[in-house]
């Protein structure tokens, strides 16, 4: 019986992610719209994309190969996956230990290794662009991430999210300086890996310095549509990773009852709510960056987490 | 009598070298060919087979045979014990499968001769190094290895490029030879016991264990590639025919390997903590600078040899968190870092492997390696292109696949470093991780580029626009490779727990079994710490995938139609404005270059209205090579220079300077004496 | 003492090694100085925390100096003088900013280890008041290597100084004097090199300091 509870909520994970990432990427939208006083498109908008763009046929490119058609799927799959092993209203579900924080890293490169691949398939030259930019990102985010999480594991003496997020919420803790650099190198991490303002701009096309649109200039129609939905999940999942790691309050625990369920969800949206709109003010707020600026960024992000790491050494109480 | 293991393993080894004295007279032969690469592909298979028996067995004991050769009072001893056994396997495999991809690769070598010979006895080399158990015999099939090698290097020895690839291969490899004679010599010590077993039994002192270090690391190091002892392997691996670079890369780098674990992890005695500090340095360095230098290659064999490097230095970085655990006595820790090692060891022999295997079937397809004029094969070779992109994401290490699992492994490791109780290495380790972390997404990047600009695209020349799929064998080695590389990543238990013996024997620890666990996870310490399953998170990767696929075909649309490509609205014909290799690695180039490289770009961009072409030229710097290696090499050439005047005496001159020479080395013996 | 008063000066004292990573950063002279004033700010922070906990009301003084005299007015007095002297706001860097911040991280790196060895026996808040300390001394002084404006060399100087007072500070029975007169001796160095700041601007028409050297390369 436990074990079919378990499933359940499980699979209510899973389709609670990926139903509530359009709506984040609306309600983003449509705040920032709101924040320099247009109307915006409605809140809903980004499903009605998403279905008008499944009904309709793809236009191929003749010399589009087999892995240009397959890897929407997987690209979507291996999002989609990483999405539900991070824990958003409860944590300790049942698969949670099929892989830890490295792995959930790992499973977003495997995404981008093949968006980047199909985005040379065509043999355009702003496929290559974005390809060759987007791994040049990578290239600093990805070690910028792992010693974010080194500073955390280290700490919590874990990689499971699951373990992180109940050290977090355990009283010795403390305010740490490990953490809120932590923190901000996460943010900044998050901001470049979703290609948003300052690093990419997801609102345009046709500007020189596109990453994640260029890449995806080919698609249309159902492929298109997936790879969109595996933006915003990928966009949710960074959201719903900083909750769980910073603000782990409200998390149900693992077999907790249906109140506490019910708490750990309400609690949830509250986080999405609170970060979409705190990313919809920054990027009314600042401008973007040239590409080669990206570099310095990524960078700090990179050494605040390795800074991090090393203040660990001289903090209280030692390490786990 | 029932033979031992040993026996039969050396019996192989004989039958190798029978084959290749055979292939001598006969290798002109159109059926030599195919009769030499199968009985190879059985031996290899059969001695493979062996090794995995001894490995399985429930207490694996030593197995050793001293045969009477070599030095009288040593005689030649051979041994097989669990860390011999796992080096076995991985080098009988990487043999079999590349004698399968020969069966087809091999018909098109002009000159067979050059090849058939060779093949056997370096395969029987390497094979009798992981063996043997003296130093007079261990050289001795080292020098076998390393010449037969050299040989197979210089199959093509008209091309210049591969003349001189020869012979930087062959002087680095003497200089690897005379390290490793002396790291002997100063194990041996005064009484001279050449045995493994008298070194066991007699470790050396604490300073000349460190010299023995020293020279581990410059004689098998050098061997392996370690930078900045790396610069012969990027010049001679390529030059080899493709299965034979497979080995040298896959395989006879792992077997340098496994010399420097046999001698610093197994006769050097207890480690000193300062040895892991130096180890991991030189891995961190190894895997960032080998991966930039490949993210510069055009030739794509190059670009693999140069990825070895990369390999190397991460396998080097398990081998150095395995030695600061072992100094400390933290056996579980040093276990799992080992294991990671050793793991990465066999995986890495496997994607390498491939990689070269599909890096020789479009080299046999196009007839050149210069990726700039590739592009587009995907379309005219799909299965080798579904083989090379398995390699492609194994080698980058993404889940499920094998690369993943170690690189895991070995991130796991790190995060046991604070319990060390040595600032320095505590403060190391992490930056060592953060190297680490910088080389992977650096591989992703550059095999993206190389899989990117070799198959996808539009074709750059009319060779790859009419390029045709390899032949069948090559194929059936290559999916091989694949099958091993995702058997491998889904279930990393059994692999696990079947190098648990070595690894125990090298640190006296072991991690917990690894296929007991539930669903078949690996839990390096306890699951509340970390745990991962390939085969749960390849399951649900490829169940969304389905889904997604089935749920939008049936309620959304299934059609499609063909077109041109948009391109914004501009599509250009010409084929020429896809992005090139170059132009891929430009941003990164961009990023780590000026640092790395001293990299500068030089724009001459013409005025509005001026008619000359506009041209851009990339300087980028060797330092390596510019500030260790050429010093040395005009050193060399100028001492040549004057010593060259000796070739034009007399003969009454040649010999006073003989008398003198002797009168001299009399006086020194008076005085010695 | 409690793990809050613990936490909360470990804080202020990790801001401060992150402060000065945020001017080696900076690549603009009004930014570099607004930073400066943080950095001085957080100082005047953390001096009022230590003699909040060590109840050393002496070291309040100490605050109120960091917080008067670097906090506002020094970055006041420069922002007037870079206004006047019409200075570019781009800052010359003798080396890039990747390879200088891979330099601080190595002298941070190299900090801790080097007080993680020599004060194991002493207290944990004051070992690791020492290890921020040492950190940001050795980042000033990294910024004045690599700086070759006179201006940030200057900021460079008094970064290096923060860190000598943050020293001062944690380790317990500091007497007040040696507090004033280091505070003062910035002060005087800082009018020092503002008049020579001055001079130069007479004599050579810029800030850069390797003006200086040209000049002395023409004299040989």
């Amino acid at each position: 019986m436990a074990l079919i509870r378990d499933l359940a909520i499980q699979a209510t994970q899973m389709t609670l992610v990926l139903a509530l990432a359009p709506l984040l990427t609306g309600f983003i939208r449509k705040l920032k719209a709101r924040l320099v006083r247009r109307q915006g498109p409605p809140l809903l908008q980004p499903y009605r994309d998403l279905m008008r763009l499944m009904k309709k046929e793809v236009v191929l490119a003749d010399n589009a190969s087999w892995l240009f058609r397959v890897a929407p799927y997987l690209i979507f799959a291996a999002t989609w996956v990483a999405a539900a092993l991070v824990p958003t209203f409860a944590t300790g579900l049942l698969f949670s230990w099929s892989a830890d924080l490295i792995a959930i890293i790992a499973l977003l490169g495997s995404a981008r290794f093949f968006l980047a691949l199909a985005a040379m398939d065509v043999g355009t030259s702003f496929g290559g662009i974005g390809s060759s930019r987007e791994m040049m990102i990578a290239t600093l985010a990805e070690p910028a991430m792992i010693m974010i999480v080194f500073s955390l594991a280290l700490l919590a003496g874990s990689t499971q999210l699951s373990s992180v997020a109940t050290y977090m919420l355990s009283p010795h803790v403390g305010l740490r300086v490990t953490l809120g650099m932590a923190l901000v190198a996460l943010i900044m991490v998050a901001i470049a890996e979703n290609s948003r303002i300052p690093i990419d701009n997801p609102a345009t096309h046709l500007e020189l310095t596109m990453v994640h649109e260029a890449m995806v200039l080919e698609y249309s129609g159902r492929h298109l549509a997936v790879i969109e939905l595996a933006a915003s999940l990928k966009l949710l999942l960074y959201v719903s990773l900083i909750a769980c790691l910073f603000l782990p309050w409200g998390l149900a625990p693992a077999g907790s009852g249906g109140l506490a369920l019910a708490i750990g969800l309400a609690s949830y949206l509250g986080k999405l709510a609170l970060a979409g709109g705190l990313l919809a003010l920054f990027e009314t707020a600042i401008a973007k960056m040239r590409v080669f600026r990206a570099p310095e960024f990524l960078g700090a992000a990179l050494m605040l987490g390795f800074l991090g790491t090393l203040l660990l050494f001289v903090s209280r109480g030692g390490l786990r | 009598m029932i033979p031992t293991s040993v026996e039969l393993l050396l019996e192989c080894c004989a039958a190798l070298l029978g084959l290749s004295a055979f292939a001598v007279p006969f290798a002109r032969r159109a059926w030599a060919t195919p009769l030499v690469y199968s009985a190879c592909l059985v031996v290899a298979l059969a001695a493979g087979g062996l090794a995995l028996r001894h490995l399985l067995m429930a207490a694996p004991a030593p197995d050793s045979v001293v045969l009477p050769l070599g030095l009288p009072w040593v005689g030649a001893r051979f041994r097989l014990d669990a860390l011999a056994a796992v080096f076995l396997v991985v080098v009988n495999l990487g043999a079999a499968v590349a004698s399968l991809y020969a069966l087809g690769y091999g018909r098109h070598e002009p000159e067979p001769q050059r090849v058939l010979p060779f093949y056997p006895v370096f395969l029987a080399g390497m094979n009798l190094v992981v063996l043997a158990d003296d130093a007079f015999s261990f050289l001795v099939v080292w020098e076998v290895m390393s010449l037969s090698s050299w040989a197979l290097v210089m199959a093509r020895h008209r091309d210049a490029d591969n003349a001189r690839a020869g012979y930087v291969y062959l002087l680095m490899a003497s200089f690897g030879a005379i390290c490793l004679l002396l790291a002997f010599g100063l194990l041996a010590g005064q009484e001279g016991g050449y045995a493994f077993d008298a070194i066991r039994s007699h470790p050396p002192s604490p300073i000349a264990a460190g010299f023995v270090l020293a020279l581990a690391i410059l004689g098998a190091g050098s061997k392996a590639g370690l930078v900045p002892l790396h610069v012969w392997l990027p010049l001679a691996h390529p030059a080899a025919p493709s299965h034979v670079s497979a080995l040298m890369s896959g395989v006879m780098t792992k077997v340098a390997i496994y010399a420097f674990i046999r001698i610093v992890f197994d006769l050097a005695g207890a480690p000193a903590p300062w040895w892991s500090l130096v180890i991991l340095a030189m891995g961190g360095a190894t895997a960032t600078m080998g991966i930039l230098y490949a993210l510069l290659q055009n030739d794509l064999k190059r670009f693999l040899a140069y990825s070895t490097v990369e390999n190397v230095g991460i396998i080097f970085i398990a081998l150095g968190l395995g030695m600061a655990f072992k100094a400390q006595h933290m056996a579980l820790a040093a276990a799992l870092a080992v294991t990671a090692a050793l793991f990465h060891v066999i995986n890495h022999s496997l994607f390498k492997s491939l990689l070269f295997f599909g890096a020789g079937a479009v080299q046999g397809a196009m007839g050149e390696r210069d990726m700039e004029r590739f592009g587009g094969l995907i379309g005219r070779m799909p299965q080798t292109a579904l083989a090379f992109l398995i390699g492609c994401v194994a080698i980058s290490a993404l889940p499920p696949l094998n690369g993943f699992v170690s690189e895991w492994l070995v991130f796991q490791a790190i995060l046991l470093s604070p319990k060390l109780d040595a600032s320095a290495l505590k403060i190391m380790i992490p930056a060592v991780g953060a190297l680490l972390a910088l080389a992977a997404a650096l591989t992703a990047a550059a095999f993206v580029r190389a899989f990117g600009i070799t198959f996808l695209g539009r074709p750059r020349s009319v060779a790859a626009a009419e390029a045709s799929e390899t032949d069948r064998w090559s194929r059936a080695a290559m999916f091989a490779c694949c099958g091993l590389c995702l058997a491998a990543g889904v279930l990393p238990g059994f692999v696990i727990d079947a190098i648990v013996p070595a690894v125990q024997s090298l640190v006296g620890g072991r991690m917990t079994p690894q296929a007991a666990q539930p669903w078949l996870s690996i839990v390096p310490i306890a699951e509340a710490r970390s745990s991962y399953n390939g085969l749960l998170v390849l399951g649900f990767v490829a169940a969304s995938a389905s889904l997604a696929a089935f749920v939008i075909h049936r309620f959304g649309s299934h059609a499609f139609r063909r077109a041109p490509a948009w391109d914004c609205g501009f599509p250009d014909p010409s084929p020429a404005t896809q992005y090139t290799a170059g132009s891929f690695a430009q941003p990164i180039r961009r990023v780590f270059g000026p640092f790395v490289f001293g990299v500068r770009e030089e724009v001459d961009m013409p005025a509005p209205g001026d008619t000359r072409a506009a041209s851009i030229r990339v300087v980028v710097h060797d330092r390596i090579w510019e500030t260790l290696y050429a010093p040395i090499a005009g050193g060399i050439d100028y001492v040549a220079g004057r010593l060259n005047h000796l070739q034009f005496l007399t003969i009454r001159r040649y010999l006073s300077l003989v008398f003198l020479a002797l009168v001299g080395l009399l006086l020194v013996l008076a005085i010695w004496l | 003492m409690s793990g809050l008063d613990f936490d909360f000066a470990h804080l202020l004292a990790g801001s401060l090694v992150l402060i000065s990573f945020m001017m080696l950063y900076q690549d603009r002279l009004t930014a570099l100085i607004n930073v400066f004033a943080l950095q001085a700010l957080v100082l005047a922070m953390s001096v009022a925390w230590q003699a909040y906990i060590q109840a050393a009301p002496h070291l309040y003084v100490t605050a109120v100096i960091a917080l008067v005299f670097k906090a506002l007015v020094i970055p006041g007095a420069l922002h007037r003088i870079i206004k006047r002297l019409g200075v570019h706001r781009e800052i010359e860097t003798v080396v890039g900013v990747g390879p200088t911040m891979l330099a601080g991280i190595g002298l941070v790196a190299l900090a801790m280890v080097v007080m993680l060895r020599v004060t194991a026996a002493a207290d944990q808040l004051a070992r690791e008041d020492m290890a921020f300390a040492l950190s940001v001394l050795l980042l000033g002084l990294l910024m004045m290597v690599t700086r070759r404006n006179a201006v940030s060399l200057i900021i460079g100087f008094m970064s290096l100084e923060n860190g000598l007072v943050l020293a001062a500070t944690g380790a317990k029975g500091m007497p007040l004097v040696v507090e004033i007169s280091v505070a003062f001796s910035v002060l005087i160095a800082f009018i020092v090199v503002g008049v020579f700041l001055f001079r130069i601007r007479e004599r050579f028409d810029t800030v850069d300091v390797s003006a200086l050297d040209r000049f002395r390369e023409a004299q040989k």
